[in-house]
């Protein structure tokens, strides 16, 4: 069964290479129209592949199959080896299978999105390769092996999120997400160090089932969580999120909502055991989640950017999660990843939908687009349900699985954990609602823009290609949740339906009250703080950037003046030198029989008194 | 006699027509200063001949011969300084500075005939005798220039 | 021989003699280095030559010092003295017989004389010889030079008669290619443009008597 595994993880690597090698080959003969389609093929036919893989693997495993695991290369490094293979158990089989469909609606959904796109070809392979990175680490059974994954997809989220660098913009942003990911990836690389050394073997189960002491675990987890904040987009290493939504949209589907962010979920639920028995660090990641919750709520609900609602709203579910985590359930953790994985994958495609629609971000741009949208419109309402947890969506369960296990934690910050869950459901039902009728509701804001002309009226019209994915996914998106309907806690979820229904309400209000004006404006002086995030890029920018910056120059100025100077000083020394004994060969031929004899007269002298 | 005052007058004598060469800016009085060391030489050769008792009296022939040659040597300086005269209307030996670099010294005149090229911008002539391989075509075009000079 | 040497100091009558020349000989040519006046240098050039063949007779070598003088006085001096009048130099005081590095050379000369005095001193102090007149008589250096030193001076004349042919082939003016530029016809000529050095014809065309009269003619009657 472990070749299911394999077989999902190979695929989409070699659609990868073939759509990066083979898409235009013979290179010069090759129409772009011809590139794209075979592009096109390589890369939906071996991620649905993967699809149909991991989801046999996932039906086996449910049925009773138990765990698959196959080691198959053993890598000698002189002190702990490395064992190359995959396993997959439970968590692995669900993820994968979460993975896969997303990353095949993706797929599917880019070969319309990017229709006009010269670098389809490598678009599409990235994708690809990203989704067999992304198998990679949910597949994996050793920790330097997932580590491979993890850095992969590190790669190609730079890849993809300055697919379109020649805007200045995007390219920072692809840097942006590279540095900070990478910032927390070298938290992770050591915390995986500690782990492997102390327990001798980087397989999880040895690591797992190892007796570590309770200092390593600590200092191991710690550093790990660094990683998993870089990855998941956790406070404080958030802050590349919101800007890797230059990127296309389906980038943003793809890694931002349901698959790279949610490696950092996952990887913890993968070695949780090995958190569970470090309780510091757990409340670490509580206090982490519930700051990072409530912030990213309330900033989600000041920005006037559709995928920059999405993208903080991203990051408070996945604080969410990473809250859930630190109560203790897994389960909840997991259940709640599965299912906004599906219905943020679902907000994302309906927005890339609205935005190819419309041609802007800007939610002051839409308005009214019930009636040209139906169907983004009915898929998204589910999408912005299940974000804001409202029954019957997949949100409602999972959001009360999260909640209700945050209620019943114990632990110095579950207090502090559990209003800050409750708060952000009601700020979520807020910032849902006003999306919600700020995209689809009161009178169409669309400015046409100049270079639509050619589209005819200013509106694009939606490729088959982009809606399909849109409904597929909607299934999940609103059915996912009755796989949990048997822990449904009802105290919990009345409490967390009500209060995000009062924060909708709110909205609603409001907006009722001027349909123009931007529900926002209940934030008063407090908007401004949301909509920038609460400065924190500027702390950054001001703390880390500039002083990083500066020092840069430094050194740039030092190899300059320093190293480069110390160069050019020999050069210009020796030219300085040499003009001086130039000014010797002046022509004049009784100078220089002076200087033979006065040599003559020195080497003699020297002759008889050294010698 | 004792053989060091005259070697001590022709070390003495050596010296002055060293500081004459070194000194002198009139070529003739260069060449006159020259004439003093050889003078200081032919004085030693003879102190040595007549100290050692050379059955071949190598210490006195050799003196004849360095007069000729001195004699010898004469006449060509001269007919070179004459020849350098005719072409700068100078024989200041510190205005003969063709060996120096261009951008250094005032541009001074053409090299003199005879005495190697000198003016890097021209091209040496195509002369009958011109050998083939011209090797360097910017800068001295030394090897060149000099071969017809050579063959006088 | 070092039984018998006397003391260095007072010295003998014929040492005397010789110093007393060799003051005058060091006298004249310092004057001949340091003169104002370029023709006086020519002449002081006679005195110190004079003095040096005087010295030879005290050193035993009369016919070095007759060939000293009829050549070195009577040939060399006076074609110095020739250059001096072709070139139109200055009869008369000149400031500019003196180049700039006067200082240098004077250190350079100073170093050269302490050097060699110091050695000669130092490694002939000792060296002494009775003088027995009759060694440099011409008899026996004629016999030296066509017995023993016979290739040497042939060699010799091939020598002059290169520099005689030499000496014509520079001084002439009338066998150089016609070449308005070549001749110097601008006072300073300091706009000529540098012509490259004529290709000379084959030299001794036997016509230099006239022209090279400076150089040629002395020395083949020297070298004779």
């Amino acid at each position: 069964m472990i070749v299911l595994a394999a077989l999902a993880v190979l695929l989409p690597f070699t659609g990868a290479a073939a759509g990066l090698l083979g898409s235009r080959f013979p290179r010069r003969r090759t129409p772009a129209r011809t590139a794209r389609r075979r592009a096109a093929w390589f890369a939906v036919v071996p991620v649905a592949g993967a699809a149909v893989a991991a989801a046999w693997l996932a039906g086996w495993q449910a049925t009773g199959g138990g765990e698959a695991a196959a080691w198959p290369v053993r890598i000698e490094t002189g002190s702990v080896p490395i064992s190359v293979g995959l396993q997959a158990g439970g968590l692995a089989a669900l993820v994968g299978v979460l993975v896969t469909v997303v990353a095949l609606a993706v797929q599917v959904y880019s070969v319309g999105y990017m229709r006009d796109d010269p670098r389809y070809p490598s678009y599409s392979s990235f994708i690809s390769l990203f989704t067999s990175a992304m198998l990679l680490v949910v597949y994996a059974g050793d920790l330097i092996v997932l580590y491979v994954g993890w850095e992969i997809m590190g790669l190609c989220s730079y890849l993809l999120i300055g697919h379109w660098w020649e805007d200045r913009a995007n390219s920072r942003a692809a840097v942006k997400a590279f540095l900070v990911t990478r910032l927390g990836d070298v938290g992770f690389l050591f915390g995986i160090f500690t782990l492997g050394l102390s327990a001798g073997s980087f397989r999880i189960d040895d690591i797992l089932a190892a007796d570590l002491p309770k200092g390593t675990l600590v200092a191991a987890t710690m550093l790990l969580l660094a990683g998993v904040a870089g990855k998941s987009a956790q406070v404080p290493l958030h802050t590349w999120l919101p800007d890797a939504m230059a990127g296309p949209t389906p980038i943003s589907a793809l890694i931002h909502a349901a698959t790279m962010v949610a490696a950092g979920i996952f990887v913890v639920a993968r070695l949780y055991p090995a958190f569970l028995a470090a309780q510091p660090t757990l409340d670490v990641l509580g206090v982490i989640a519930a700051v990072g919750m409530l912030g990213a709520a309330l900033a989600a609900l000041a920005q006037d950017d559709l995928k920059r609602v999405l993208a903080y709203s991203t990051i408070s579910q996945l604080a969410l999660m990473a809250g859930a985590l630190a109560a203790g359930s897994e389960h909840a953790a997991i259940f709640h990843l599965v299912t906004h994985g599906a219905f943020k994958a679902l907000l994302f495609l309906c927005a890339g939908v609205v935005i190819h629609h419309v041609e802007s971000n800007l939610m002051s741009h839409m308005g009214g687009l019930r009636s040209t949208l139906p169907v983004t419109f009915w898929t998204m309402t589910i999408g912005f349900a299940a974000l804001a947890g409202l029954p019957p969506a997949s949100g409602f369960f999972s959001k009360d699985a999260v909640i209700a296990a945050i209620e019943r934690a114990h632990g110095p910050a579950q207090p502090f954990l559990y209003g800050c869950a409750l708060v952000t459901v009601g700020v979520t039902g807020a910032y849902a609602a006003r999306a919600w009728l700020r995209t689809f509701f009161g009178s169409p804001r669309t400015v046409v823009l100049p270079h639509a002309g050619d589209h005819g009226g200013g509106h694009r019209r939606v490729p088959r290609s982009m809606l399909w994915p849109v409904v597929l996914l909607a299934v999940p998106a609103l059915g996912l949740g009755f796989a949990g309907v048997r822990d449904l806690d009802a105290g919990s979820a009345a409490t967390s339906v009500v209060i995000a229904l009062l924060g909708a309400g709110v909205v609603y209000a409001l907006w009722r009250g001027a349909p123009e004006l931007d529900p926002a404006r209940m934030l008063g002086p407090f908007r401004t703080p949301c909509e920038r995030a609460f400065y924190l890029d500027a702390v950054y920018d001001r703390l880390v950037a500039r002083p990083v910056l500066r020092l840069a120059r430094g050194v740039v100025r030092a190899d300059d003046r320093v190293v480069d100077g110390a160069v050019r000083g020999s050069g210009r020394a020796a030219v300085g030198l040499s003009g001086l004994l130039r000014r010797a060969q002046n022509g004049n031929a009784q100078l220089y029989v002076t200087g033979v004899l006065a040599g003559v007269l020195l080497i003699a002298v020297a002759v008889v008194v050294l010698g | 006699m004792h053989v060091v005052y005259p070697l001590v007058v022709s070390a003495l004598l050596f010296s002055i027509g060293v500081y004459g060469v070194l000194a002198r800016r009139n070529a003739i009085l260069v060449l006159m200063s020259v004439e003093l060391m050889l003078n200081a030489v032919n004085l030693n050769l003879v102190v040595f001949d007549v100290w050692l008792r050379d059955r071949l009296h190598g210490g006195q022939v050799l003196t004849l011969f360095v007069i000729v040659i001195a004699a010898a040597e004469v006449g060509l300086g001269l007919a070179i300084v004459l020849s350098v005269f005719r072409n700068r209307r100078t024989i200041d030996v510190d205005r003969l500075r063709d060996l120096s670099e261009r951008d250094l010294m005032s541009p001074t005149t053409a090299g003199p005939p005879g005495s190697g090229p000198s003016g890097p911008p021209t091209p040496p002539d195509a002369g009958p005798a011109a050998p083939g391989p011209r090797p360097a075509p910017s800068g001295s075009g030394s090897a060149g220039a000099l071969d017809p000079s050579e063959a006088g | 021989m070092t039984s018998q040497v006397p003391d260095l100091w007072p010295p003998s009558a014929q040492e005397v003699v010789f110093l007393l020349l060799g003051v005058v000989a060091l006298g004249s040519a310092l004057l001949v280095v340091t003169t104002r006046q370029l023709v006086h240098a020519a002449l002081w050039l006679v005195v110190c030559f004079g003095a040096l063949a005087g010295g030879y007779l005290v050193l035993t070598a009369e016919f070095v010092a007759w060939v000293q003088v009829l050549i070195y006085v009577g040939a060399i001096v006076v074609l110095l003295l020739f250059g001096i009048m072709l070139t139109r130099a200055p009869i008369g005081r000149s400031a500019g017989l003196d180049s700039g590095n006067r200082v240098t050379a004077a250190t350079v000369a100073v170093g050269t004389a302490a050097v060699l005095v110091t050695v000669v001193v130092q490694g002939f102090a000792t060296a002494y010889t009775p003088l027995e007149p009759g060694g440099g008589a011409a008899a026996t250096l004629g016999a030296s030079i066509f017995r023993s030193w016979v290739l040497p001076f042939e060699a010799l004349s091939v020598l002059l008669l290169a520099a005689l042919i030499g000496a014509i082939v520079l001084s002439r003016t009338d066998i150089r290619p016609a070449n308005p530029a070549a001749d110097a016809g601008g006072p300073a000529a300091p706009t000529t443009p540098p012509h490259p050095p004529d290709p000379a014809p084959p030299p001794a065309d036997g016509s230099g008597a006239t022209a090279g009269e400076t150089g040629s003619g002395r020395v083949s009657r020297d070298g004779g």
